[in-house]
């Protein structure tokens, strides 16, 4: 069993540190009072974005294209998320019809662009992110092969900016406006907070850490833009849930998934594994999130104002 | 009542005016020729018996999951499953059309009622865990989706493997929606029995709509399930009875696509209808007659981009990105209100002065 797990450790963390950092910009949209469906598309932004600067700088900046390419993504994705937040705060609009229209849009628009650019509707950068040794760290017996040898330096910045975002939403005033919008947004308005301007805050700051979820995918583990990021969005909001809203919630939920679907793609070269059907591990994260859901229903921690317009007038 | 329509249609026909416009810059900006783009994408549609017929076959699975999801929209469920419910309807098809030795007069119904069942059962549950525990609709049908394709991916290549691994055996003849007659009317179009399927899902959907109890119940919840309760009708029940209906008709749709308008069953996509669904059922303020006219609408944009794309430069996803910026300008069709009742406002206040 240990075997397995050193095996498959790297792969897991690799498909877990998108997830977690897309899944955290759901988190600040939706404690903010937006249900922000749209995350899909808005990694599909980001991967594109990163993917096209990085193809075009990469002749001139060499290795150095691919931070540029991250950054991309942060912006592209910020601002694409800006309909998603006109839609739903400006006019009230279904938040999740919104969301369903960016993820739509996203989808078809990069295509549409990469195959003008390349004629394929396909971006393959030369070089993703390096792989770095942690200093002393990666000395330790076991942990250090395990988590701080040949680690993707995108995967240390997710976990800072979890810290960093844990703090924010937690420990400043910003955090505490963003958590009252979405908890009572009459009583954080009555209390002089401008909840709209939190609200586009919160839902710009779902889509940049999205479009670097997008991103983190392009420049690690794939490789190439294509269109699509498998349904990576949607489960990134299945961990929201799943990890109730909280950070550390869904530090474990991704994680969760993270080893569940790697453990079902090793399965066929693990022996160990062999035994059980690959389709019951394919399907495991889903039923285990249903069931979760179903146990957690009861005492459900979600925002009580996600994905209710708000309007001054109301009481 | 009657003006409420007119305004629906009217901020409906804006919203794909401006897609259409948005459309035609994208082309623009992209150094093609818009006229040119637009001319031989409906073209592509409408230009003759047999392309209609295609346009016809492409707009028969979104009639159904289209009303799949605006019946569910109407109970104020969101039904974003109706691709998983799709793909276990289009699989239950799938297995019986290659499984039962039945003639065609038989074996079509059964093949059409498996599928309904089908996706009604991958809706059931959404439904029910809504009803009992309040599980939000959207992340159980998503997973619901997911769960399909996978169960897809492993029961079609182990026990109905056709010439290749993605792929199931061909749809024998008795078992398939396409009947030689209809086909010849067409000229050897993908046309199918499908069609007219989904048109008597159409009149059926829009009478327990608007002519039944059961309707008047499931729009009540739609509209304010606390009210509903309080009238005495059961909310639960009929968030289920909801979904489950919705389920159906997404299953009937897999039905026609998988043995319908294809001849197996690819493996490894969840099908876009699921999606593409919502985009007509949003454009057509989920009223059954307005999906029907938006189904027809997007399956000239599908079935025409490919000829557009043989003729122009424009890449084929030109026609989903069309669609998907009429869903954004219906999702805001506030503001296309908005700009209708001021301009309203404006020739009454010509008038009276007020």
């Amino acid at each position: 069993m240990f075997d397995i797990i050193l095996h498959i450790f790297p792969y897991a963390i690799a498909f877990t540190i998108p997830l977690l950092v897309t899944s955290l910009g759901g988190l600040y949209s939706e404690r903010s009072g937006v249900v922000n469906i749209g995350l899909e598309g808005l990694m599909v932004m980001g991967s594109f974005a990163a993917a096209a600067v990085t193809v075009a700088l990469y002749p001139t900046m060499g290795a150095g294209a691919v931070w540029v390419g991250l950054a991309a993504a942060m912006f592209a994705g910020a601002i694409f998320s800006l309909l998603h937040a006109f839609a739903s705060i400006n006019l009230n609009a279904n938040q999740v019809i919104s969301g369903t229209a960016i993820n739509m849009i996203a989808g078809a628009l990069t295509v549409f662009i990469a195959r003008t650019l390349t004629g394929s509707g396909n971006i393959q950068i030369k070089q993703g992110v390096p792989r770095v040794d942690i200093p002393f760290l990666s000395d330790i017996p076991l942990v250090g092969p395990l988590l701080f040898q040949k680690s993707y330096a995108t995967t240390w910045i997710v976990l800072l900016l979890w810290a960093v975002l844990w703090f924010v939403l937690y420990k400043t005033p910003f955090g505490l406006r963003l958590r009252a919008c979405g908890e009572h947004p009459h009583a954080a308005d009555s209390a002089g907070i401008n909840v709209q301007s939190i609200r586009y805050a919160a839902v710009v700051i779902s889509g940049a850490l999205a479009g670097l979820g997008g991103a983190t995918i392009l420049v690690t583990y794939s490789g190439e833009f294509n269109g699509s990021v498998a349904g990576l969005g949607f489960l990134a909001l299945a961990a929201l849930i799943f990890g109730q809203w909280k950070p550390l919630g869904i530090l474990g939920a991704c994680f969760f998934f993270g080893f569940a679907a790697t453990l079902a793609n090793a399965s066929q070269a693990e022996p160990a594994l062999k035994v059980i059907p690959e389709v019951i591990l394919k399907v495991f994260p889903y039923v285990v999130t249903l069931a979760a859901l179903v146990l957690l229903s009861k005492k459900s921690q979600a925002p009580r104002a996600s994905g209710e317009p708000f309007e001054a007038g109301k009481r | 009542m009657k003006l409420a329509v007119r305004k629906e249609l009217l901020v409906g026909l804006t919203a794909v005016i401006l897609g259409l416009v948005a459309g035609a810059i994208f082309m623009a900006v992209t150094a093609n020729n818009p006229f040119a783009g637009y001319f031989y994408l409906f073209a592509g549609g409408l230009m003759n018996v047999e392309r209609i017929g295609n346009t016809l076959a492409m707009a028969t699975p979104l009639i159904l999951t289209g009303l799949s999801v605006a019946f569910a929209f109407r109970t104020g469920l969101f039904n974003i499953g109706a691709a998983g419910q799709a793909l276990i309807g289009g699989l239950v098809a799938t297995i019986l059309a290659l499984t039962l030795a039945l003639p065609q007069v038989l074996l079509l119904p059964v093949i059409l009622v498996g599928s309904a069942l089908g996706g009604a059962l991958w809706a059931w549950l959404p439904g029910l865990l809504k009803a009992r525990f309040n599980v939000h609709e959207v992340v159980s049908t998503i997973m619901m989706n997911w769960i399909a394709y996978w169960l897809t991916y492993y029961i079609v290549p182990s026990f109905f493997k056709g010439a290749y691994e993605t792929e199931s055996r061909i749809i024998p003849d008795a078992g398939s929606l396409k009947l030689p007659w209809l086909t010849q009317l067409f000229s050897g179009s993908f046309i199918n029995l499908g069609l007219l399927v989904a048109l008597a899902a159409v009149v059926v959907i829009a009478i327990i709509l608007n002519r039944t109890v059961l309707g008047y119940r499931l729009k009540a919840v739609g509209f304010n399930r606390f009210a509903a309760e309080y009238a005495g009708i059961r909310v639960n029940r009929h968030v289920v009875i909801s979904m489950t209906i919705a389920g159906a008709l997404a299953g009937l749709a897999g039905a026609t696509l998988y043995v319908g308008y294809a001849t197996s069953m690819q493996i490894g996509v969840l099908p876009s209808i699921g999606i593409d669904g919502i985009a007509v059922a949003l454009l057509a303020s989920n009223s059954p007659l307005g999906v029907l006219g938006s189904a027809l609408f997007f399956g000239i944009l599908q079935s025409g981009k490919g000829f557009m794309n043989a003729m122009t430069k424009i890449p084929p996803e030109i026609g989903d990105t069309i669609i998907a910026t009429i869903i954004y300008f219906a999702a805001t069709s506030v503001l296309i209100e908005q700009w209708f009742d001021r301009w309203g406002k404006k020739r009454r206040g010509g008038n009276t002065r007020v």
